[in-house]
């Protein structure tokens, strides 16, 4: 295939630039911590971001991130902490030369992976279905800010949205927002006036309740939205956890690789460096939810 | 010819998938160079179309698109990657005495990588191109029917990816492949300032790639993190972008400056003066690059206090440049300097690269900026520093490691190509200081009739500079099928590349060269019968 950038050395593993196995161990380690501080500067533009949005709205968090669930969250960061654990063994078991145990810790580091987006995707089901989501999703029910449905999306004031609604998703968000409000307003004793407390363009709260939608079939959404602009925490929620999830699939395709290689045999004591290097990008991936997870789930003062 | 990396093996797969530092710096080379072709062709209708006040060749949507698309491939496409891609990928390894980069698939991986980026982002151009400009600002960025945003953002996150691996494999190439003997400062200048990119392209570059990837969904899906209109911050896009965008600047001028540092001290065959000042200075750009993009945005809504610190790390940033031009022309002093086409492209360097970066300090300086930002001032300004710097660093560099590369010297007599570069650059954008200090606005496709005669000579300026490049072109060409064969050294250079033949073999050493002073010329004098310059004899091999 490719030119003869053959190895010389009798070591089919070591490359033909290198004199020792040894420099290249080392070399793709440092390799692999270069790139993991290039994962650390990509996330540290989203922790930016939260910062300064947070810094905006400090209520806006602090109220927003009562609808998470903190319970979901807490076992996410458990499932997450435990596959770490089992991939730190896997890593040993690679270089102990123990095969077996190698793949045994890799496929429970994958369920690990799994169950993490498992629960993460009943988290995010939860808020595409309470309309909790970013502002610009015609589902989303705490967009307020300026905020029109769909059409153009330059300078629309309130006034102008309530004098000409949109088409299409209007009926739908009316919906979502006639629960939420019903909902809220009575299990948690607040009483919230129609049109003035979630940050919705006035007069289409008012619509009236749909049928099928009666009080109760959500229970979550006693906490729901109390106050303006939640749209803007929970657009800076969906980019930080999906980009994240993001890497936790990316982990799971390198997991799923080296579990491959090492049932293939393709790992001695001597030369394990692939299962070494994943394990350290799974780390990394595990510190950053380690991060993630009190920034947005357990900002709020009490619960 | 015997045995080298060309001839080592044939056929299509044999670059295709070959993962030889020289074989991937040839195809970048190619790369980058009709990146910077089809590029300058833009550049050249858009001159063309200034040559009158009104709307003559485009019309005002074709200009936008011009404009935008010159200004991204420019960038994204050619500066960035050009001179590590090409000139490093080649002589970085070579120059350690190694084989071969750490990571050889990793930089065949960056090379494909640059190609999907770059088809993808002129692919935009099928979905209406881009007209806001190579910064994408938002909310204009956002606005309805500019889809073409998508694809370009897009090309541009992948070319950053394209960016990292590269600067990854040259960080642990420098850090783990030089040879016994070279300590750190024993390493040739030009591998300081590629280190100080590979920095830099390191830590800067995943920011950009994280905020395409919110403009992506911000146009995709509104997220509201940078459209006013949901609750969003158009200026933080701004910060986001020029985090990353002013440290490529430096990304693009570093290795310039490298290569620089390696011709006059060549050229003046005089031991380069100031070694570790000048060493030091590369990463000290390196960092102050990091401190000073808000001076990108002093109209756009800053604290004075804010302003006048990035102002104030702006101004710091001409000392270490400074101790570069004082250095090298130090160097020169008393040298014995040889006017050969590399040192002729060295010394319009220094010219230009003064010029542009003194404007710089006009722009840094806040009560001036405010009238000088957005006018053909700041168009003059980047184009002294990314053309008359970079791109003219670049070319000294192609002619001087020209003969390594292809193994063919080119006609000496034909270097005068760089006079017309010289005159061509000078007229086109001196021009433009003097527009922009009368209030010209940059990126408008029509101008009021007073500006005319300035803007003649810039256009004319423009396609001079165009024919000093493709006779550039045209001779570098003929070289590799007429040039006599070139000699192992060439020029008299004291760095490793020289002691392999030219070109190089595959494995670039057969047996570890010894290291010694890189900028020392005291062993060396010309043969004749060669052309080229060996060890005196006597001197140690």
């Amino acid at each position: 295939m490719s030119d003869d950038h053959g190895h010389g050395h009798g070591d089919p593993n070591l490359a033909h630039h290198w004199d020792t196995m040894d420099q290249q161990v080392h070399a793709g380690k440092f390799g692999m911590w270069l790139f993991l501080s290039t994962e650390v500067l990509l996330f540290a533009g989203l922790f930016c971001a939260y910062c300064v949005y947070r810094g905006l709205h400090p209520e806006v968090f602090a109220e927003a991130s009562k609808v998470l669930d903190w319970k979901l969250g807490a076992l996410n960061t458990v499932i997450l902490l435990i596959s770490s654990f089992t991939m730190a063994m896997g890593v040993r078991a690679a270089q102990l030369g123990n095969r077996s145990q190698t793949s045994l810790m890799l496929v429970l580091t994958l369920c690990g992976a799994a169950g993490f987006m498992i629960v993460k995707g009943v988290e995010y089901t939860a808020k595409f279905e309470h309309g909790t989501i970013w502002a610009g999703h015609p589902g989303s029910v705490t967009g307020g800010y300026n905020y029109v449905p769909q059409t153009d999306r330059e300078f629309a004031f309130p006034e102008d949205a309530a004098a000409a609604p949109a088409e299409g998703q209007e009926a739908h968000s009316d919906s979502k927002v006639a629960a939420l409000l019903t909902a809220s307003a009575e299990p948690s004793g607040i009483a919230v006036p129609a049109g003035a407390g979630v940050g919705l363009v006035p007069n289409r709260a008012a619509a009236p309740p749909p049928e099928g939608l009666a009080h109760g079939d959500h229970p979550r959404v006693t906490t729901a939205p109390k106050i303006q602009n939640m749209h803007i925490f929970f657009g800076i929620y969906f980019v930080m956890t999906g980009t994240h999830g993001l890497h936790v699939i990316i982990g799971g395709i390198a997991i799923v690789w080296v579990l491959i290689r090492n049932m293939r045999g393709d790992f001695t004591p001597k030369y394990n460096l692939p299962v070494d290097l994943v394990g350290l990008y799974w780390h990394l991936v595990d510190l950053i939810w380690i991060f993630l997870f009190p920034l947005l789930y357990l900002i709020h003062a009490e619960h | 010819m015997k045995d080298n990396y060309l001839t080592h093996s044939r056929g299509f797969l044999s670059w295709a998938l070959t993962l030889d530092h020289k074989r991937i710096g040839l195809m970048y080379l190619v790369a980058v160079l009709s990146s910077f072709l089809v590029a300058g062709v833009m550049a050249l209708m858009i001159r063309a179309e200034h040559l009158a006040p009104g709307a003559e060749l485009v019309d005002a949507d074709t200009y936008n698109r011009l404009m935008t698309l010159h200004g991204a491939i420019m960038v994204f496409l050619f500066i960035i990657p050009s001179i590590p891609g090409a000139l490093g990928n080649f002589v970085l390894p070579i120059m350690l005495g190694a084989k071969d980069v750490a990571f050889p698939r990793l930089n065949l991986a960056s090379f494909y990588l640059w190609i999907i980026g770059a088809l993808i982002a002129v692919g935009s151009i099928a979905a209406g191109g881009v007209d806001g400009g190579w910064t994408f600002y938002t909310p204009y960025s956002l606005q309805d029917g500019r889809v073409g945003v998508i694809g370009m953002t897009m090309g541009v996150f992948i070319l950053g990816f394209s960016s990292i691996f590269t600067g990854l494999n040259f960080v642990v190439t420098i850090h783990r492949l030089r040879p016994p003997g070279m300590t750190w400062f024993r390493m040739p200048l030009f591998l300081w300032g590629i280190y100080a990119t590979a920095l830099l392209q390191i830590l800067a570059t995943p920011v950009i790639g994280i905020t395409m990837l919110l403009l992506i969904a911000e146009r995709v899906l509104g997220i509201g993190i940078f459209d006013p209109a949901l609750g969003g911050d158009p200026v933080l896009f701004q910060h986001f972008f020029w985090f990353y965008s002013h440290p490529a600047v430096y990304i693009m001028i570093l290795p310039g400056l490298a290569i620089i540092s390696e011709l006059i001290a060549t050229f003046s065959h005089k031991h380069i003066f100031g070694y570790s000042f000048i060493a030091f200075s590369s990463v000290a750009i390196a960092v102050f690059s990091f401190l000073v993009w808000g001076h990108h945005m002093f109209t756009s809504g800053m604290s004075p206090l804010a302003a006048m610190i990035f102002s104030a790390l702006t101004y710091s940033v001409s000392i270490p440049t400074a101790v570069k031009i004082f250095n090298w022309l130090a160097t020169m002093y008393k040298g014995s300097i040889s006017f050969q086409t590399p040192m002729l492209y060295a010394l319009a360097f220094i010219f230009l690269f003064t010029i542009g970066g003194l404007t710089g300090i006009f722009l840094g300086s806040l009560s001036t900026d405010v009238h000088l930002h957005d006018t053909y001032f700041v168009v003059a300004h980047f184009h002294y520093v990314m053309m008359g710097g970079t791109v003219i660093a670049m070319l000294g560099g192609l002619h001087y490691w020209w003969p390594k590369m292809t193994g063919r010297m080119y006609s000496e007599f034909w270097g005068i190509g760089c006079l017309l570069v010289f005159v061509g650059f000078n007229l086109t954008f001196f021009s433009q200081f003097l527009l922009g200090s009368l209030g010209m606005p940059r990126r408008y496709h029509t101008y009021a009739a007073e500006y005319q005669p300035i803007h003649m000579t810039s256009s004319i300026g423009s396609f001079i500079l165009a024919a000093g490049l493709f006779v550039t072109l045209f001779y570098l060409v003929h070289s590799l099928f007429k040039g006599k064969l070139a000699p192992a050294n060439p020029w008299g250079g004291a760095t490793l590349e020289w002691h392999c033949s030219s070109p190089p073999p595959h494995d670039n050493f057969s047996v570890a060269p010894t290291v010694g002073d890189p900028y020392d010329y005291s062993d060396l004098s010309y043969d004749p019968q060669t052309g080229g310059w060996i060890s005196k004899p006597g001197a140690h091999a």
